[in-house]
């Protein structure tokens, strides 16, 4: 009775099919009533590609949640780093390295901070994160003089830009790579474990001996250096960095984690979950563009129907209890 | 109309296809205490939530003065007069006791056009008034983060009293109680059933039971194997028919070589938790740590683990002096600690039971970094069996065992750990009389492996029976040692309520 069962789906399992179900649901509706270009092949790619910077947000994201914290900072942090990285990537000044390393590295340097502020500061993830959301809105403006950023390289402008066998944008592939990697990491590595874990129960990890100030504090760390990534491939890909891009990221991701189950007070979720969240904003907001429904509209129905996916996830979650 | 005042009737429950009440009728007179006993996960706990209105049955009848009726909340359930305290407390840390008390029923002042303040004044003077009728001393306007889970569960129950119930179920409620707290429970228990309130007890320990219990009804996995009057039973006879076999000896002890010093404190003292504390802990012994709820020794244990930061002292482990500061360097120096409160400390409920047996280990059987899967499957099937955890599978989430059961997870997570010195705080808290007894046996081996057992145990059977020494504390001091030959139970509770802390040259 112990041994068996391993391979068979248990019932809690089954319940976080909830969001698929949601998701297939919401596809299907779509395609039944959406014309002919929703449903192309090119469509479905720029879909992915619209995805990819709010999915690798989402991805940080998530591993913050999963420990039982939020990060509001990391649409300020793709900002600065943005900045950073257009400031080093005009044509023949800097070799390329420096504007792909450099966000990434200041991205990172602010994840630590959150991450030292929410620890050993005991400063709640909110208060530290919408403090350095602002901090850095502010670095961001004071070092590009509030003004666009222009003249970026041919290569760097490639980093975004490029296509693989000239149809698969790039920007979708590293979406899929560091979905993978980071997936892997959650799922199959003890650091992993350890972030659910510590956001299952801080107080019975760190009983357990695990080291909960180091678990946050690169889980900050993960979330500030992938919204450095965000924040390079952003710049690459509109060929300019503007200190006032990426207002409200930061909520497009917590949507996206959020609809894909994740808990908001920690220590559950799936990071396929994520995925099909993140999926499921860009299919809204790129169905709506199609059928041309006013802008002023568009929020409105987008936060309809993240309420609806949520509502039909807590249905099929509860059911059976 | 008869005499009872409820009757559940033919109760079936599964849960995801898994029987775990089969058929199971009982009824309760007003006034009675009505015992309710059986091993871990017989479905105790479930078959009250049904009744609460927590859980469905798949089939069956409640019947409440005669009358059938469905439960289908808790709220429910209190308005036909019966109130549960349960297994799993779970008070809002961040209220008063008072506020806790009148939660969802708040007196309320000043109806300003429908808006309406909670009288918190009003509340703090009837909470002391409740206090002074039952004669508990507690502080109402205390935050309930800061009580004890003795006084959690005092709260409780007067919660209950207060809500004028005619059932009062108490689900396991002198699990965390002073000897001194479970006589004024029983006290207020006989007030009650003087009023005709009916009381449903479930309890693991079976001399409290026969203490207060009119009837006793016998749960094994999931079926009703009698309802008998306390008096035509014998403690012998009810363990028989709970477990399905005979048990002799419930404290087995086994004997062992005493070796070296393993863990030595001196002087170890932590602001008022405790002071001044010295004791030497042997390979190959089991060290009792007797005294009353509250005497700072899971307090005391906490810090040679590493959990809080010694003021003052040392300790040595096998005579090095060492500075544990986290856990994890309690674990690096192979010791392990069972902790009281399983909830808080132990588990991590929303995970499966695989998860939680494998969270200490999980560096030692990891490759570069990733989890070997399979090996943590195979332990954790391995402690399951060995322990004998009543769950479906590895994979299954905590909070869906049984309380006894998820002791024992807590058990199998600390001894993959494989340490030189366990400490187990309070371990058999909630388990059943068969699974206490191969906890003790466990125990025992473990000494006889060599191993350096330190166990803090509010009951004094316990402790006498298994121990090879015992030391007392008594409000927050070392007040005694006794060696296994002059063990009585008259001189642990000398010491144990020793209140002035005054130190005994032994
Ligand atoms: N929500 C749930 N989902 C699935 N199984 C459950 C759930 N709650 C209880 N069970 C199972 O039902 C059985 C009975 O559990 P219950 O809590 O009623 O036992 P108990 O008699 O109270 O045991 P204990 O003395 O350990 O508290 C157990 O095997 C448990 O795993
Ligand atoms: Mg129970």
């Amino acid at each position: 009775m112990n041994v068996k069962q391993s391979k068979k789906w248990n019932t809690d399992d089954l319940r976080e099919l909830g969001i698929f179900i949601a998701f297939i649901i919401i596809v299907c509706v779509l395609m039944l009533f959406s014309p002919p270009g929703f449903r192309s092949g090119r469509n479905m790619l720029n879909i992915l590609k619209q995805t990819s910077i709010n999915g690798i947000l989402a991805t940080g994201m998530m591993y913050v949640i999963i420990t039982g914290g939020i990060d509001l900072s990391v649409g300020s942090i793709a900002a600065l780093s943005g900045v950073m990285a257009a400031h080093f990537a005009h044509p023949g000044e800097y070799p390329l390295i420096i504007p792909i390393l450099l966000p990434v590295f200041i991205g990172t340097l602010v994840g630590l901070f959150n991450g030292i502020g929410v620890t050993y500061g005991s400063i709640p993830p909110f208060i530290v994160t919408l403090g350095s959301m602002t901090i850095f809105r502010g670095a961001a403006l004071i070092t590009s003089k509030g003004q666009p950023v222009f003249n970026v390289s041919k290569p760097f402008e490639a980093i975004s830009g490029a296509f693989v066998f000239d149809t698969i944008p790039v920007l979708v592939i590293y979406y899929v790579v560091i979905t993978l990697i980071f997936a892997f990491v959650l799922t199959r590595t003890v650091f992993g474990r350890h972030v659910y874990m510590v956001g299952g129960n801080e107080t019975a990890a760190r009983v357990s001996g695990i080291d909960t100030f180091k678990v946050k504090i690169v889980v900050y760390m993960i979330s500030g250096f992938l919204a450095g990534i965000a924040g390079l491939l952003l710049t690459s890909r509109t060929i300019s960095a503007n200190p006032t891009a990426a207002q409200g990221y930061e909520m497009d991701a917590i949507t996206a984690v959020i609809i894909g189950g994740v808990s908001m007070s920690g220590g559950s979720g799936k990071w396929y979950g994520t995925v099909i969240g993140a999926l499921l904003i860009s299919i809204i907001a790129n169905s709506l563009d199609i059928l041309n429904v006013s802008s002023h509209y568009q929020p409105v129905i987008k936060g309809m129907i993240i309420i609806l996916a949520v509502l039909m996830d807590m249905k099929t979650k509860n059911r059976g209890r | 109309m008869s005499d009872f005042f409820l009757a559940m009737h033919h109760i079936y429950k599964s849960f995801s296809r898994v029987p775990v009440l089969k058929d199971v009728s009982i009824q309760i007179r007003p006034g009675e205490v009505h015992a309710l006993v059986g091993e871990n996960g017989a479905g105790k706990s479930t078959l009250m939530k049904i009744l609460m209105g927590i859980y469905t049955a798949d089939s069956g009848e409640i019947q409440v003065q005669d009358k059938t009726v469905q439960i289908h909340s808790p709220q429910e359930a209190l308005h036909l007069g019966i109130s549960m305290i349960h297994q799993e407390l779970s008070p809002v840390p961040d209220m008063s006791v008072s506020e806790n008390l009148f939660m969802g029923r708040e007196i309320r002042r000043n109806h300003m056009g429908g808006l309406s303040i909670v009288d918190q004044k009003e509340q703090i003077r009837q909470t002391h008034a409740i206090f002074e009728s039952m004669g508990v001393q507690m502080e109402p306007k205390a935050l309930m983060r800061n009580l004890s889970v003795a006084q959690v569960q005092l709260v409780e129950i007067t919660k209950a009293i207060s809500l004028s119930s005619r059932i009062i179920i108490m689900d396991e409620p002198t699990s965390a109680l002073t000897e001194k707290e479970v006589h004024t429970l029983f006290e207020q228990i006989e007030k009650l059933r003087r009023t005709g309130v009916g009381i449903i007890y479930i309890s693991h320990k079976l001399d409290e039971i026969f203490r207060i219990a009119d009837r006793i009804s016998v749960l094994r996995d999931g079926e009703l194997i009698g309802t008998h009057t306390a008096a035509e039973l014998s403690k012998n006879a009810l363990i028989q028919m709970m477990v399905g076999r005979e048990i002799t000896a419930i404290y087995p002890k086994i004997e062992t070589q005493q070796g070296a010093v393993a863990l030595e404190v001196s002087n170890f003292s932590r602001g008022t938790h405790f002071r001044d504390i010295s004791f030497q802990l042997h390979y190959g012994e089991i060290l009792g740590i007797g005294g009353l709820v509250g005497a700072g020794r899971s307090e005391l244990v906490e810090c040679i683990f590493g959990i809080t930061h010694p003021t003052a002292g040392d300790l040595k482990i096998e005579g090095q002096t060492v500075r544990i500061r986290h856990p994890k360097q309690a674990i690096a120096q192979k010791i392990a600690l069972i902790t009281e409160d399983r909830k808080r400390t132990g588990l991590n409920l929303i995970e499966s039971v695989e998860t939680n047996i494998a969270v200490v280990i999980l560096d030692r059987i990891a490759n570069l970094g990733i989890v070997d899967s399979k090996k943590s499957a195979e332990l954790s099937d391995a402690y399951i069996s060995k322990l004998n955890i009543r769950t479906n599978s590895r994979g299954t989430r905590m909070y869906k065992l049984s309380g006894g059961n998820q002791q024992k997870v807590v058990l199998a997570k600390w001894l993959l750990s494989e340490p030189d010195i366990i400490i187990l705080d309070e371990p058999t808290r909630g388990i059943d009389v068969g699974a206490k007894r191969d906890i003790y046996l466990l125990m025992g081996e473990l000494a006889k492996a060599g191993k350096a057992v330190l166990m803090i145990s509010s009951e004094i059977p316990e402790l006498m029976g298994l121990a090879d020494r015992i030391i007392v504390l008594a409000d927050g001091r070392l007040t005694g040692e006794i060696l296994r030959k002059d063990f009585s139970q008259e001189r642990i509770l000398q010491y144990a309520s020793n209140m002035n802390g005054e130190s005994e040259t032994v």
